[in-house]
């Protein structure tokens, strides 16, 4: 136990019943499937007039995905007002990687149309093929791109 | 979207966001800690988020006939083609470059874990040129 979890297991396992609490009360209530990439392009909406980013389903949803990602924020926000840390967490990893990283990240969720909640969570609760296929997919190649990168010493 | 339906996608995405801050997977290092195979934390909190939405999904569309705020449940299938395997791999290599995905890139900010602005720059440029690049 202690190898598989060196710094315990039951925030994890806390945190996780409380994103699916959440996921589940919007569900019941409202009837949305609450990934999370799809802000991102239904927010360019406001931008670009282009057709892609003109579709109805992100014109339609835009309002209450701007709101998801403002209270996923404000969630984060009162966790560290409440239990977290006196200083602020950082991070030690170089800007590059998280900009570089992040721009394939946003790329390739919107292109497989889910990302980690959107197939991770969503998907699979809703007994999904090709969202199962998809989170394996992207566990493989995050797990050897991850190994790959620190084998050769990436800062 | 109903008044008191955007009242509980803010109560659901605070939960949402607390979660992942306690789970704390807004932090770089704790996810790339998984993907090195070094602390399996991560499956345990796919594995609680999974098993009460997977309860949701499949129990509460036969008990009711529509949300309760709502007309009607979505229903999101997504299809089994290249697009979404291959746009899966592309997530996969950008996560194990800087250990973020889009729901920690929001809460790990709100956090204060300010460096994630750069990841959250990253995601919507990425998801800008997804949308310029792609043919309806």
């Amino acid at each position: 136990m202690t190898q598989l979890f060196p710094n315990g297991w039951i925030h994890y396992l806390v945190g996780g019943l409380l994103i699916g609490c959440g996921v589940s009360l919007m569900f019941v209530f409202t009837g949305r499937v609450t990934g999370m990439s799809s802000v991102f392009t239904a927010t360019w909406s406001y931008f670009s007039e282009r057709a892609f980013f003109q579709q109805a389903k992100y014109i339609g949803s835009r309002g209450w995905r701007l709101a998801l990602a403002l209270a996923v924020f404000l969630g984060a926000a009162l966790w560290w007002w409440s239990l977290g840390p006196a200083h602020a967490l950082t991070t030690q990893l170089p800007w590059w990687r998280l900009l570089f990283g992040g721009m394939l990240v946003g790329y390739g969720v919107r292109m497989s149309d889910g990302c980690t909640s959107g197939h991770g969570i969503c998907g699979l609760a809703s007994l999904s093929l090709p969202s199962l296929t998809a989170v394996l997919t992207f566990l493989l190649t995050a797990i050897a791109t991850a190994n790959i990168v620190a084998t050769l010493g990436v800062k | 979207m109903k008044p008191a339906s955007f009242i509980v996608i803010l109560l659901g995405g605070m939960l949402f966001g607390f979660g992942l801050a306690v789970s704390t997977m807004i932090q770089p290092e704790v996810v790339l800690s998984f993907l090195r195979l070094k602390d399996f934390g991560l499956l345990l909190v796919l594995g609680g988020a999974l098993a009460v939405t997977l309860a949701t999904y499949q129990i509460v569309p036969r008990m009711l006939k529509h949300p309760l705020l709502e007309t009607n449940f979505e229903v999101k299938r997504p299809p089994m083609n290249r697009r979404t395997i291959g746009g899966a791999a592309i997530f996969g290599i950008g996560w194990g470059l800087c250990g973020v995905c889009p729901g920690p890139a929001i809460a790990g900010l709100g956090a204060g874990i300010w460096m994630l602005i750069l990841a959250l720059i990253g995601i919507a440029a990425g998801a800008y040129v997804h949308g310029r690049t792609t043919n309806l």
